[in-house]
């Protein structure tokens, strides 16, 4: 096997209010190797922002991290002080936000945020930031004259590209990619997932991959993680997981969404009141493909419409 | 407006959503009411309130008589038989205190309730029937917005003939475009939700929908606007009258103050005469303040401060527990 | 510039609404001005003078219509009448001699407590909960609860009469000569501070909170996130991103807030005897003088429009969004 860029160990978190703590994520581990796609997924809720802002730390006051390890190249991210935080973020691990028509500064030229993240890091001189911007946006096709634009004279396809160009800015290690096309259209959608595609093969980097689409899941990643009320309950290689899946929540997804490719199939959608309660932790079941144990019987298909 | 929905099944549809529109209205309100109550702002700042409407009610039967009347030798300073001292011309400080509080609250309320009614009025009506009449609303209220207050006071009451009718009239006409224009993008916001695109398909009549589905919605900012107009009106009374143009015969804070300087108390120490009035429209006004905070913070929990002092770019924190 | 020249239309024609306003007024209520004023004024005016000014207040009867293109073409050449309680001198004469110092007055405190306000929210709410955050803004809005005109009476009973450190009235001393040199100046800056103050002291909460509250909003912006996982400095964070995008609101309101302001410092002005606008303004409501009391509004609110442009032209320069269209 290759080297674990990113090892996530039991990762616990919880957001706490004065009456209770609600648990985000639980007792969540899992592994991304070098220049590996990993794909985490799962309905709203279900813990998988939460775990991609944990590893960054970027969770804001009532949530905390109670419980687990995380390691980056071995180091310890949760014992990082501030400093080291900072100079750590971006130069090994980059975030694309969401929703890309709000992740850029509306009052500052593209080419200053390129510029000041490029500098905060790396020094250098004004000039050589904006060249180094230039040859980013030329990697992910847009004009580099655009370096002079605000965001909002940008579409947002442009601008999550811009944004995925300023994630590559450093040559991190792990791009994080936080549902990065919920808020556009399919079209554009292929686009940026082929741009990312493109510069996974030519940087190297490797990716968590974070969205609910099922099929767009299937499509870039190697390996995928199931994420059910905070916890994991299946993971497995792509192909295994879309042939052979074995936890019923993990079929229901599968079940909810067309496939891009390939014959048209019934969606059944996720099943309504089905709840899974008390999920323990994962069995290895096959080579590589995990599953957490359910008492449960799988979900017959095609009973919802 | 109702063209756009004409399939008979939407209507059926949307039927219950209308209903719980206005249940949920209701419902919030009440709970507005209910969280207000166990605020420890809110109820500072009503218990503050309820006391001077209380000393106000009570005036009369604290202190019989014209309060304005010669009582003792002019400026003397606090004493066991004047509490609060007396004035240059020998008038009970306390009393006109006591007595000012009865037309500064309420040409206060009620400049402030007419200047909230006003705004709700040209708001909704705005927001609602938009186009032509919203573009004229807006505008007119856009100019009463810029044109600076006081000094728009000052013309209209020196024109008008002096009188706590004129004061409140004034006090409405300079007062009521702030809240026109929250009211009017609050109910923008609103007039666009679903259910009263629901209730428009269903026919409702345009007053029945601005009164039934859109007015209840707007509870807080209604509440927010109508403190803020209560302030704004309480100060701009006191402003007009201490430049002499309110009824310098009537007795009130603003007109105590007038006297206070018109009679020189402050260039001869007599710091007695004109501290009172003073403080009691500050007290007044920021006990509103207070109220007006907490529904803010109960309807922004944003704003509602954290319990422990946090940087806002801090990192997550890490708690180790222990095994467990 | 579209935004620019359809706010100059506006501000024109919020102009146009004034004069209008100032006309009709003494036509529309009831009862005679002009005998109203010369019944409480001490001057002994000539016959015709008393005929102007019937025609000014259209207490004569004259047609309405071309009176009031006559008043509008008299306001635009800068013709407000005669000022009674200051006669003969024209009210504009009397105007132009008060305003630099309400202008002095009311943008230094407008400064201040613009700069000093927004500096104190941005800090509040970097640091929630924190020392600032939890003290300033209750005792803000205390402060901020008085009336202008009560805050300057109790600062001028304090510093002024107990314990004499403040000039306790006038721009600058008796006797001193105006002119640009060192000791005059310190001599109006030494008057300037209390009333400053006074104004800076009221309005300070109003931005403070304003700020604080628009800084929490911008706070949770998916921009701020992306620029602390950027890994940068925390105070760049602050400024170049939450600070610079909060302050577009304020600026806007800053705008609105001009008018109630220059209120507050016309009050103001007059416990401190500030010769000023405000401090004419009192003159002008003791001796009924219509005319003065009418410029006075017509140039205030033409300043507080000017203000307003001002604002504008700044709202431009730092929201790019408004830049085009």
């Amino acid at each position: 096997m290759s080297v674990p860029v990113l090892e996530v160990q039991d990762l616990t978190v919880e957001y706490v209010s004065d009456e209770r703590a609600v648990r985000g994520a639980d007792r969540v581990s899992f592994t991304i190797n070098s220049g590996e796609i990993f794909g985490l997924a799962g309905e709203s809720g279900c813990g998988k922002s939460t775990i991609a802002n944990s590893i960054m730390r970027l969770l804001k006051d009532p949530a905390r991290i109670t419980n687990g390890k995380i390691l980056f190249d071995g180091k310890d991210v949760l014992g990082m002080d501030e400093a080291s935080l900072r100079a750590w973020r971006w130069n090994n691990v980059a975030m694309v936000f969401q929703s890309a028509m709000n992740s850029l500064n509306p009052v500052t030229r593209i080419g200053e945020q390129f510029v000041d993240v490029i500098r905060t890091h790396r020094g250098g001189s004004r000039a050589e930031a904006l060249s180094r911007a230039k040859e980013l946006l030329q990697m992910v096709r847009i004009d580099p004259a655009r370096l002079r634009a605000y965001p909002h004279q940008l579409s947002g396809g442009q601008r999550q590209r811009i944004v995925i160009a300023m994630a590559c800015a450093l040559n991190p290690r792990l791009l994080i990619l936080d549902e990065p096309t919920t808020a556009l259209d399919v079209v554009v959608q292929q686009e940026i997932l082929e741009q990312i595609r493109e510069l996974q093969t030519e940087l190297g980097f490797a990716i968590l991959f974070i969205t609910h689409d099922m099929s767009l899941m299937l499509e870039l990643s190697n390996r995928i993680g199931i994420m059910y009320g905070g916890r994991i309950v299946e993971m497995a290689p792509s192909e295994v997981l879309r042939d052979d899946s074995s936890h019923p929540y993990t079929q229901a997804l599968l079940g909810a969404f067309p496939p891009l490719h390939g014959p048209r199939v019934k969606l059944t959608g996720l099943a309504e009141g089905t709840k899974f309660t008390d999920i323990q932790d994962l069995e290895e079941i096959s080579q590589g493909h995990w599953v957490a144990p359910t008492n449960q019987p799988a979900l017959s298909q095609g009973e919802l419409s | 407006m109702s063209q756009n929905v004409t399939d008979p099944q939407t209507l059926i549809a949307e039927e219950p959503t209308d209903e719980s529109a206005a249940n949920r209205a209701r419902v919030s309100a009440t709970r507005l009411l209910r969280t207000l109550l166990r605020n420890g702002k809110a109820v500072a700042g009503l218990s503050i309130i309820v006391v001077f409407i209380v000393l106000a009610l009570l005036a009369p039967v604290l202190f019989p008589g014209d309060p304005a009347r010669i009582t003792s030798a002019g400026a003397s300073t606090p004493s066991l038989q004047h509490w609060l001292g007396t004035t240059t011309k020998g008038q009970d400080v306390l009393g006109l205190t006591l007595w000012g509080a009865r037309s500064s609250l309420f040409v206060g309320f009620a400049a402030g309730i007419f200047s909230t009614v006003v705004g709700v009025l040209v708001g909704l009506s705005g927001a609602y029937f938009g186009r032509g009449l919203d573009e004229v609303l807006s505008l007119v209220t856009n100019v009463f917005l810029l044109v600076p207050g006081l000094p728009l006071l000052v013309i209209l009451a020196a024109f008008m003939p002096p009188g706590l009718g004129t004061v409140i009239v004034v006090l409405v006409i300079t007062g009521w475009a702030g809240s026109a224009r929250v009211m009017r993008s609050q109910a923008m916001s609103i007039r666009g939700k679903d259910y009263v695109a629901a209730a428009l398909v269903s026919g409702e009549r345009p007053l029945r929908i601005m009164v039934r589905e859109i007015l209840p919605n707007m509870a807080s900012v209604v509440m927010t606007t109508l403190l803020g107009c209560i302030i704004g009106s309480i100060g701009a009374q006191a402003g007009l009258e201490f430049l002499g143009l309110g009824d310098v015969n009537t007795i009130s804070w603003g007109t105590n103050l007038f006297w206070a300087t018109s009679d020189g108390s402050l260039m001869l120490g007599q710091w007695w005469i004109f501290v009172p009035s003073g403080l009691a429209i500050a007290l007044v006004a920021f006990a509103l303040a207070l109220c007006n905070y907490a529904v803010d913070e109960i309807t922004n929990p944003r704003l509602r401060r954290p319990k422990h002092a946090t940087k806002s770019t801090a990192a997550t924190t890490v708690v180790r527990k222990e095994e467990k | 510039m579209s935004f620019l020249l359809r706010r100059l239309g506006f501000y024109l024609l919020a102009f146009w609404a004034s004069i209008t306003l100032n006309f009709l007024l003494p036509r529309l209520m009831p009862g005679d001005p002009v005998t109203r004023m010369l019944s409480r004024s001490q001057q002994r005016l000539e016959p015709q003078q008393v005929e102007a000014l019937r025609t000014l207040m259209g207490v004569d009867g004259g047609p309405i219509i071309p009176e009031y293109f006559a008043y509008l073409g008299r306001i635009l050449t800068g013709d407000f009448g005669m000022s009674i309680s200051r006669f003969p001198t024209p009210v504009s004469e009397v105007i132009a001699s008060q305003l630099p110092w309400t202008l002095l007055l009311g943008l230094t405190s407008l400064i201040i407590a613009v700069i000093l306000g927004n500096l104190l929210g941005i800090l509040a709410a970097w640091r929630r909960g924190g020392f600032l955050d939890s003290v300033a803004p209750p005792l803000l809005v205390f402060i901020g609860s008085f009336p202008y005109f009560w805050l300057a009476m109790g600062a001028l009973y304090i510093f002024g009469i107990n314990m004499g450190v403040a000039p306790m009235r006038h721009a600058f001393s008796v006797g001193l000569v105006p002119g640009f040199n060192l000791v005059f100046i310190l001599d109006v800056a030494a008057h300037l501070i209390l009333p400053a103050l006074t104004i800076v002291l009221v309005s300070l909460g109003g931005w403070m909170l304003g700020m604080r509250n628009t800084m929490i909003a911008t706070n949770s912006e998916d921009y701020i996130l992306m620029a602390e996982a950027k890994g940068l400095r925390p105070h760049r964070i602050m400024l170049n991103y939450a600070a610079r995008n909060a302050m577009l609101p304020s600026v806007t309101s800053m705008g609105m807030s001009i008018g109630f302001i220059v209120g507050g410092a016309l009050l103001t002005e007059v416990v401190f005897a500030y010769p000023g606008v405000g401090y004419q303004l009192l003159g002008a409501v003791q001796g009924l003088d219509y005319p003065l009391m009418q410029g006075m509004f017509l140039t205030i609110t033409a300043a507080v429009l000017i203000a307003n442009f001002l604002v504008d032209l700044v709202y431009v320069r730092l929201d790019p969004r408004v830049r085009k269209g």
